[in-house]
């Protein structure tokens, strides 16, 4: 649907993207995630027609959308700010594209009353622009693009403006909308969990170039490298050596998890024999009393922080440089281990995953 | 406390009193003498009347004058509202070189003696051959009106967010469409008040008019030649207690909807239920 061929943007000597190559299929929630600065507005931008490309082509649906501006292309956009008409009512803003098409006013007023039903406003018609809560702005704006029936429905940050409740409700309500639509969706963000709760693929941006792009699951499980990992959450970082290496797997030595043999992440580029082997801290279990596992690493609790429904417990393992976060649910007591007491901890090996340094 | 500080305190406010009655009370006469019975404006009042202004509408000159006036006002009101949108439009949404210059210069004639200003301009004309006509007190009109127009212009275009252009754009209107559905509707109540403030100070201009103005006089030039006859004073208070009215209901309007302007434009953010 989007086909995105080395495209770069520079304002003078600054480069906004360095030769970002992308493929995005029809149907699909896809995510620009990164930090600010990233490139990932300055893409999505792009894609609407608002910023060109000094060089690489952006296609959508086949055709090559240089030269075209932004109110021919069969994009639309739901803008950070929303960008309510404050001088329309909701039915206004929603109808607003319409109008240019001379639709018979029995066709519009449907149209707006399936776009207003879509994002559940039905009824709010004559409300005006400035009487809204933030929520409902965001579904005006919502209601607006999709009446509009576009290819690609861009979002750019939608839910950095509400509060975290509305925030989690409304992810759930658009990964529902996209699928029900059936259009494509590109949503930049900065918020991980909100590309991992709502897209199918995700592609992380640092410094204006692509880093990975994969499913969140494996975005979160298989980063390619120490700086995807670190953006997408807390993870162990353990210094490793490769010992082999082949097209399907990585073996490596480390201290305090010896040898260990993973899957070779997508994209992994090899950089001399030092690499760095990652477990996220919810993958490593306590093991209580008795228990025993066959992977399993021992310690002293050093210190331990408290967050409600889990514990975090830093770990300090006889051989590691850094010692071990561990995140552990409260409903066995991990809030009780007091610090200072030994504890050994299991994990699975296939959530040990091999980075390149 | 310090005695200092004391003292400001308890006279400040004696010192504030005094300026505003110093500056506005001379005004409050016009209307207090355009009823005295007596043509000499002179306390005590002799008794009320209001055949002074009763006799306005009976002075062909003066109604010329009026509508002249009127005829001049609006034509420079229209005129350096358009300019004034230009130039507000220009001054927010863009940054380009000589800016600052740009936006200094528009505003100086609010600074500039305006009697030197007019006989430039005089010179100017007679220079370029034109005659002297209403036309040419346009010309000058539009020159101090600008700076006025184009500060509560920028009020109104200032703040706009932008995303707003952009979404319409988005939504397939052309430029030009997106100025008459988005922008104009947005500014509107800036620019109802750019209207009114230079209708107003086209209306009350003397210098201008005065240099300018060929046998065609507007209002102001006429209350200046008809208080060379003491008799016609009462009418010329009565003409000039009018004027004053009008100009502080229109000027009153103007602000009210300057304000409506910039809340429109700067809150854009809804309640968050």
């Amino acid at each position: 649907m989007i086909e995105i061929s080395s495209v770069s943007r520079s304002y003078g000597a600054f480069k906004a993207l360095d030769n970002a190559s992308l493929s995005i299929t029809k149907g699909e929630f896809f995510s620009l995630l990164g930090p600010s600065g990233c490139g990932k507005t300055t893409l999505l931008r792009m894609i609407a027609g608002f910023d060109t490309p000094t060089s690489g082509t952006i296609s959508v649906d086949g055709q090559p959308m240089d030269g075209i501006p932004a109110n021919r292309r069969p994009t639309n956009m739901v803008f950070q700010s929303y960008a309510i008409f404050p001088h329309l009512n909701v039915a206004q803003n929603v109808a607003y594209g319409l109008k240019r098409l001379r639709l018979p006013s029995a066709e519009e007023k449907r149209r707006v009353e399936e776009a207003l039903a879509q994002v559940s406003l039905s009824g709010l018609d004559a409300r005006g622009a400035t009487e809204l809560s933030g929520g409902q702005r965001q579904r005006v704006a919502l209601a607006r693009a999709l009446v509009m029936r576009p290819k690609v429905l861009l979002l750019d940050e939608p839910l950095s403006a509400l509060d975290k409740k509305l925030r989690e409700q409304m992810q759930v309500e658009l990964r529902r909308l996209q699928q029900a639509v059936g259009i494509t969706f590109v949503l930049v963000t900065h918020d991980q969990y909100e590309a991992l709760g709502m897209s199918d693929r995700i592609a992380v941006m640092f410094g204006g170039r692509i880093a990975q792009v994969a499913a969140p699951k494996e975005i979160y499980q298989r980063p390619v490298n120490r700086q995807v990992a670190d953006f997408l959450g807390g993870m162990n970082f353990v210094k490793a050596e490769i010992v082999e290496e082949n097209a399907a797997s990585i073996t490596v030595d480390t201290t305090g998890f010896g040898r260990v043999r993973t899957d070779k992440p997508q994209a992994f580029v090899r950089n001399g024999k030092a690499a760095t082997l990652g477990i996220r801290p919810e993958r490593l279990r306590v093991l209580w009393d008795d228990a025993t596992s066959p992977h399993e690493v021992s310690g002293k609790v050093v210190d331990r922080h408290y967050f409600g429904e889990i514990t975090h417990l830093i770990v300090e393992v006889p051989g590691l440089e850094k010692p071990l976060s561990v995140s552990e649910t409260n409903n066995f007591g991990a809030d009780d281990i007091p610090v200072g007491a030994p504890i050994r901890l299991a994990y699975d090996p296939d959530a040990l995953v091999a980075m390149a340094d | 406390m310090t005695a200092a500080r004391r003292l400001l305190t308890n006279w400040l406010p004696l010192y504030a009193a005094l300026y505003i009655a110093f500056l506005y009370l001379p005004i409050l006469l016009l209307p207090v003498f355009s009823f005295n019975t007596s043509a000499v404006p002179k306390f005590p009042l002799t008794g009320l009347t209001l055949k002074w202004y009763e006799s306005l509408p009976h002075t062909p000159a003066l109604l010329d004058a009026a509508w002249n006036s009127l005829v001049v006002g609006f034509a420079a009101a229209v005129v350096s509202t358009l300019l004034g949108i230009c130039a507000a439009r220009a001054l927010t949404r863009y940054r380009f070189p000589g800016q600052r210059a740009a936006s200094s210069l528009i505003m100086a004639p609010l600074v500039l003696p305006e009697i030197i200003v007019a006989v430039s301009l005089l010179l100017v004309l007679l220079q370029l051959g034109l005659s002297l006509s209403l036309f040419t007190v346009v010309l000058g009109h539009v020159l101090i009106c600008i700076p006025y127009s184009v500060t509560v212009l920028t009020s109104g275009f200032e703040g706009f967010d932008r995303s707003l252009e952009e979404a319409s754009t988005d939504l397939g209107e052309t430029a030009f469409g997106t100025f008459r559905r988005v922008t104009l509707p947005m500014v509107a109540p800036a620019i109802i008040s750019s209207l009114l403030v230079s209708f107003t100070i086209s209306l009350d201009d003397f210098i201008m008019a005065f240099f300018l103005s060929g046998t065609d006089t507007t209002l102001p030039v006429y209350i200046w030649g008809q208080l060379r006859f003491a008799a016609k004073l009462p009418s010329v208070l009565a003409l000039g207690s009018l004027l004053l009215v009008g100009s502080f209901v229109l000027l009153t309007f103007a602000e009210i909807m300057r304000r409506r302007a910039e809340r429109r434009t700067r809150n854009t953010g809804g309640a968050f239920v």
